[in-house]
Parts: C-alpha cells; structure tokens; sequence
C-alpha cells in the first residue's frame, strides 16, 4: 500500500469526487427529460383514470396558506368533455400511511357533492394488506361517495350511507390514512372552488 | 494467495462455492428487502451486478494512484456514481421497476457485497480478473435473489415473473412469504438446505 501524504489523500479523493460529479451531472442531463415526461404521463393517467368523460384538462393553479410558510401552491386539473363542459376536478391528495406517504390523485364530481374516483400513485404500505389500497376493489368505492359531511369508513361493514366506504381488513390504518388524506384535501379544494363553482351555477 | 486461478475460476468461484449471499452471506439487506416478487429479484440482481462490475473495473485501474488512507472513501464515491446512474436508467427506462424497488436503489451504496469486491480483490488484481471476479459475484447474486423471489411470490401471491400459477380459488396466498417474516424463513431455509447437501456430496466422498 502507498503511503499516504495528506496531500495525496486529498487530491485522489478531490479528482474522484469531480470525474464522478460530471459524469452524473452529464448523465441527468441526458436522461432527465424522459424521467420528467415519465412522471407528467403518470399524472395524466391517473387524472383521466378519476374523470370519467374527460377529453381534455386543464390547469388552475391557487396559493392557499397552509402550515408551511409562505403559503402553497396547488394544482387542480378541471376535466372537460368533448363539448367544452365540465365534467369535474382532479387532484393530489396525500399523507401519511402505515408506512410511507401515500400519494394519490382525487376526481371531484363538477357538483362537488360526490368523488368520481380514486388513483393511487404512490404508495409503501404492506403487501398483502395495506397495499391492496391500490387495487380496484377499494379503489372503486370511492366513485360516488358523498364528501358531505365527510367521507367515512367502516370495519368490517358494508357501507350503509352515501358517504361511506368499507375499510381493508387488516389494514384500518391505510384505510384511515386514505379517507383522512381526502378529508383534508377536500376542503381546501372546495374553499377554492366553491365561489368559482357558484359563481358559474348562479 | 495463490494467484493460479484461471480466469474462468475467478468468474465461476462466485457462482457458488464463493456465493455473496448463500456462502458469504453478504448483501443481506437488498436479498431480504426486495425478493417479494421474481421481478423484483430479477432488477435487483442486474442493477447490483452492474454496479459491481463497474465499480470493480473503476477501482481496479486506479488501485496504484489511490493512497491507502483514503480508499475507502474514494471506492464509496465510485460505487455511489454508478448507483445514481443505475437509478436514473431505471426511472428514465423502466419506471415501473424504479417505483417498485423504490428506495432499494439508491442503498446499493451500502451494499457490503460490492465493497467486498472491491476491497478484497479489484483494490489488488488486474482489471480483467477482476471484471471476471465481479460478473461471477453479480451472476451469483442474480440467481439467489430470483430464486428467492420465486419462493415467495409462489407461496405468498400464488403467481411467478406476475402469471398467477395458483388460482386464489384453491389456493389461499400466505401472505408472510412476501413480507419481511417470509424473507427471512425463505433465506434461512434455503442457506439450510445448500448446507445439507454440500455436507451430504462431501460426506459421500
């Protein structure tokens, strides 16, 4: 082995930290566009996968405050069918599971009184259990729900109100995690649409 | 050391009488995490054996400019560059398999298997042993990790590479095989049985 002078180390260690830096930085540059239009294709299929009718979409962006400083930016995908009307919104929900944040895209009916459907996006929750809030049997029950006065679970029951779904067994937790993130969500979409909403009604 | 190993000996030894997780039992951590499913395994494996391979070769052709004080370090560096590349193909490529092994990607790094072969053998051999010497670890990793993999997804979703063999119908899934408590049974039982019939082809000699 080589002695090793500090210089020395710090040279290998300096030219070794700066080749491989430009090599990623070279590579994310290469590769970066494909991993963004990855991530949009995503996000479009899960807004259409929730809007059912959409043709196309578009995008309102509102400041609402929220608990960081300085407010945040939400992004609200309003589904349009082929004549222009709307059919309803789509958007992020998201918070935290059993194991992880969950991540997922909402459709709000254009009455604002039922969902139209849930996607799951991202989710670490335990196989086998958890994570069959991915799958179509839950995920489909939150087509019609009523979001008034909130949406709710039930253990082990079949749902007896409109604005009640039936939990995974074994897996409350996720369930809970799901309902509670569109809960919160929910308002806030509904405090930034609702005089829009009206607006357009009245 | 004796250094009369043939080239083929460097890749084969890795395969099996060298294996890093059934013999050496090295990289513990992605073999137990990620063999939920046969996929998974499977992009594991490769992503491990490139790392492996490149790095290995990196660290093989700098092994005379890098002071020893500081060559851990440095063969961190290097491995963690070809982790991030490998990540990035992964979600530019195959985002699907990016998302599944999630967080299991980057934590290559920390992968004791790689550093292994790069601080028991490329740090000290030529680059093509040792090229050789990783794609035999990177193969031996492979296999284990799918064979794992096959094992739980058969028992605990009732389908293998996500064509369901088991109908739900007659046969209900154990849902252990995929979680963590499944990994550990699965390795256990498999390093179990090698162990026996090792001995036992030993013993008959």
């Amino acid at each position: 082995m080589k002695n090793s002078s500090p210089l020395g180390m710090i040279l290998a260690l300096t030219v070794t930290a700066v080749v491989i830096g430009a090599i990623l930085a070279g590579f994310y540059q290469l590769v970066e566009p494909r991993i963004e239009a990855n991530r949009l294709a995503e996000e479009k299929r899960a807004i259409f996968s929730v809007l059912e009718g959409a043709e196309t979409y578009d995008v309102i962006e509102r400041e609402v405050p929220s608990d960081k400083k300085g407010g945040e930016i939400i992004r609200i995908f309003r589904g349009l069918d082929a004549d222009g009307r709307t059919v309803g919104y789509a958007f992020i929900a998201e918070g935290p599971g059993f194991a992880g944040i969950i991540r997922m895209m909402v459709g709000l009916n254009f009455d604002l009184e039922t969902l139209s459907g849930l996607k799951v996006m991202e989710q670490v929750e335990t196989p086998g259990l958890g994570n069959k809030i991915g799958e179509e049997k839950f995920e489909g029950q939150f087509k019609g729900v009523a979001i008034r006065p909130r949406i709710e679970y039930l253990k082990n029951k079949k749902p007896v109100k409109p604005n009640q779904i039936q939990a995974i067994t074994g897996a409350t937790i996720s369930s809970k995690a799901v309902v509670d993130a569109i809960n919160k969500r929910v308002e806030t979409i509904l405090s930034v649409l609702g005089p829009q909403a009206a607006a357009g009604e009245g | 050391m004796t250094s009369q190993r043939t080239l083929f000996q460097e890749f084969k030894k890795g395969i099996w009488a060298e294996n890093p997780v059934i013999k050496m039992l090295l990289g513990m951590c992605p073999a137990l995490a990620v063999t939920n499913s046969a996929v998974n395994g499977l992009a594991m494996g490769l992503a491990s054996t490139f790392v492996v391979i490149c790095s290995s070769a990196i660290v093989s052709i700098i092994r005379r400019f890098v002071p020893g004080g500081v060559r851990i370090p440095t063969y961190i560096i290097i491995i963690a560059g070809f982790v991030t590349l490998a990540d990035l193909f992964l979600r530019a490529y195959f985002p699907v398999i990016s998302k599944a092994l999630g967080p299991y990607v980057p934590l290559i790094v920390v992968n004791c298997m790689i550093m292994g072969r790069a601080e028991f053998f490329a740090s000290k051999h030529p680059v093509v042993p040792s090229i050789l010497d990783a794609l035999g670890t990177g193969t031996g990793f492979v296999w284990v990790l799918v064979v794992l993999g096959s094992i739980r997804e058969i028992l605990g979703s009732g389908s293998i590479f996500g064509v369901t063999l088991l109908s739900e119908r007659i046969y209900t899934p154990w849902v252990v095989m995929i979680l963590p408590a499944g990994a550990f049974l699965s390795l256990g039982l498999l390093i179990a049985l090698i162990n026996y019939l090792t001995q036992r082809r030993q013993g008959a000699h």
